[in-house]
């Protein structure tokens, strides 16, 4: 099987900027929900990308409107780059009624289809199928949107993972598959859920190519991404990206993660995309003090605003527990 | 009218007819495509709409039921084959999880307009993974319509509700009808509106309800009735979720005496529910305790002599009236 072509990329400066405010953006909405968990003010359903972020930016930045996207349940970033508002977004976190899913359930089980976001169940790779049913409809419109879809290197062990990807390479469906490998599936250890070293292997056997990657690297993701989603556009059917990261919180906030070492994080901590990233825009002159400091006040001001927001919103009415089950 | 068709053709003929009036219905199954269907029922849709509207698939049903979700939020009516109902359980999260939830966790936003077409019930020789009738497990996941027509009028017209439904619909097609029930069926653009029940016999003595293939044997045992002088009321209950209760309740003033009769199993089947709900509700009304007929709680067996034993029959209906009557 040919490598995955390299696809010559050129961001402005201004794109690269805007790329750098995304990954602290994310970082810093999920760094504020882990600390609204621990205050008590979010009940549950945090699963941070904290580490990750480079990936869902990569992946994200530079996509289309009538792209869709099938995110995992770390991939708040995702929503808010597909132009959900951060105010909607933690309301929904919040369990409030201005939430995404007025309070029926929080974390990213809510979608907006009109943004071209779908939201999963808490069954990891069930948003896999349902993705190849949306990239189906594209190919019979035979337009060149593209579906990304999302999951981990732990769904890549579920029975979806194999009926999608299996059904995307006989249909040649425009779709990605972006692999977070995160290395652990809650506790367990990639090395006890697979007997290979790159899910991105696993794409051979249906029929299309993979390519494993820098997940901590932005412009590697979005390079690949780039790449794939040209031969997804032009009619040359999926991709499978697996971008190699790490998280660094537990599985969710309530996971103290004592099955990993602390030299294993520290390990990791000291590849985190943001320095990386950091110091190429330093060296480029792209980034300097003002403008960082410029950024991280507009972050701030937006995570501020949507807490702000969502400590106040409504909560759900009693009555809307049993309404929205049928059309 | 003139024209009748067997119960299978009538399904045909509202595929057919949908798939014309409306370009977003499509079909997707195993077989479904050049071959017709194991049954034949979609015998030449390919011919008439191609590969793009009639997908042949792997064998894969979570991918058959989560592509069909993943098209619906694209504004498209997918109607998607099971070979068996009891194959159903293979796409059973994508049904209970994905698509009974859908809008719900979307807060109203969305909607899961699909078909699941199952063709399901014995008496066919078919043995444990061919026979079975696996209703309940739907009825009881909000979120999801179930009906069952026992009629090739219903068949059509049932059929071409559920498809212009917008919440996920699973339509149970008995493979005992498929070719022994025959008739006239609705024309143009006339459906059969879900949640009807339809009275099939009427009586003032007792009430028998039932569906699907146990509408006949239901019918002969009140005709047996008839000539021991005891008039029975036969409601076709035709769809199970949501079941029609003004009908049921205003049979149950009428007679005052119940019998569930289903080819479901027993324990907690549409009668444990229907039961339930006649006691708390019309209870002043009974002059005898509900009972049923009901397959035994045990699997649907191949051989002829056992699975007789097992199905309801005109004589167990009969047998069982009588008690009703002097009770």
């Amino acid at each position: 099987m040919p490598p995955i072509k390299r696809t010559k990329f050129k961001l402005t400066p201004a794109q690269l900027l805007e790329m750098f405010y995304w990954l602290k953006l994310i970082r810093g909405f999920d760094e504020r929900l882990s600390i609204l968990v621990r205050q008590g003010k979010v009940r549950s359903g945090v699963y941070t990308g904290i580490g990750q972020e480079a990936i869902i930016v990569g992946t994200c930045f530079g996509l289309r409107k009538d792209d869709y996207i099938c995110p995992l349940h770390r991939d708040l970033g995702s929503f808010l780059m597909k132009g959900v508002e951060p105010r909607a977004m933690m309301a929904q976190m919040f369990g409030k009624a201005t939430g995404l899913s007025k309070g029926r359930d929080s974390a990213l089980h809510s979608g907006v289809s009109e943004l071209g976001i779908f939201g999963n169940t808490s069954m990891l790779g069930a948003n896999l199928p349902v993705a190849a049913g949306l990239a189906l409809t594209y190919r019979m419109e035979q337009t060149d949107a593209v579906v990304v879809a999302y999951f981990g290197e732990g769904a890549s062990n579920v029975g979806d993972f194999h009926e999608a990807l299996n059904f995307a390479g006989v249909q040649r469906l425009p779709i990605l598959f972006i692999c977070e490998n995160n290395q652990y599936a809650y506790s367990v250890p990639i090395e006890k859920s697979m007997a290979i070293d790159d899910v991105a292997d696993r794409a051979r056997g249906y029929g299309f190519d993979g390519v494993a990657i820098n997940g901590n690297d932005v412009l590697a993701v979005y390079q690949a991404t780039q790449g794939a989603l040209t031969r997804a556009r032009s009619g040359e059917g999926p991709t499978l990206i697996e971008c190699k990261t790490y998280r660094w919180h537990g599985h969710s906030e309530h996971d103290k993660a004592f099955y990993r070492t602390d030299e294993e994080l520290a390990m990791w901590k000291s590849r985190d995309p943001i320095p990386t990233f950091t110091t190429y825009l330093r060296t480029r002159t792209v980034l300097d003090d003002a403008k960082l400091k410029e950024i991280e006040a507009r972050m701030a001001a937006v995570i501020d605003d949507a807490v702000e927001y969502a400590m106040n919103a409504p909560d759900p009415r009693v009555e809307d527990a049993v309404t929205d089950l049928y059309a | 009218m003139s024209k009748e068709l067997s119960y299978l053709e009538a399904i045909r003929e509202a595929l057919f007819e949908e798939m014309r009036r409306d370009p977003k219905v499509f079909v997707l199954g195993e077989d479904v495509g050049a071959y017709g269907g194991a049954f034949g029922v979609t015998q030449g849709l390919f011919e008439e709409f191609g590969e793009m509207r009639v997908i042949d698939t792997p064998i894969s049903e979570s991918l058959i039921v989560g592509a069909s979700i993943g098209a619906s939020l694209r504004g498209y009516r997918p109607v998607a084959e099971m070979q068996f109902a009891d194959f159903i359980s293979c796409g059973f999260d994508q049904i209970v999880n994905q698509a009974a939830t859908l809008r719900y966790r979307y807060g109203g936003r969305a909607s899961v307009p699909i078909v699941i077409r199952a063709p399901s019930g014995g008496n066919v020789g078919g043995g444990l993974y061919h026979s079975q009738n696996p209703e309940a497990w739907f009825i009881h996941r909000p979120g999801v319509k179930v009906v069952a027509p026992s009629t090739a009028w219903d068949a059509k017209g049932l059929l071409k509700a559920a498809i212009q439904d917008d919440n996920p619909v699973i339509y149970f097609e008995h493979k005992y009808l498929y070719r022994r029930a025959k008739g006239p069926v609705p024309e143009g653009d006339e459906t059969v509106p879900l949640g009807v029940a339809a009275i099939r016999r009427e009586g003032r003595d007792a009430t028998v309800l039932t569906y699907a293939a146990m509408v006949m044997p239901s019918l002969e045992a009140a005709d047996r009735l008839s000539k021991e002088g005891v008039e029975v009321e036969v409601i076709d209950l035709r769809t199970l979720m949501p079941y029609d209760k003004n009908a049921i309740f205003a049979s149950v003033e009428k007679t005052n005496r119940v019998l569930i009769v289903h080819e479901d199993t027993r324990t907690l089947g549409v009668g444990a529910e229907l039961s339930a709900v006649i006691m708390e509700e019309r209870f002043e009304s009974l002059d005898a305790p509900v009972m049923r007929v009901t397959y035994p709680d045990t699997h649907p067996p191949f051989s002829h002599v056992l699975e007789q034993a097992c199905l309801p029959s005109a004589d167990t209906i009969t047998e069982a009236l009588r008690k009703l009557a002097a009770y």
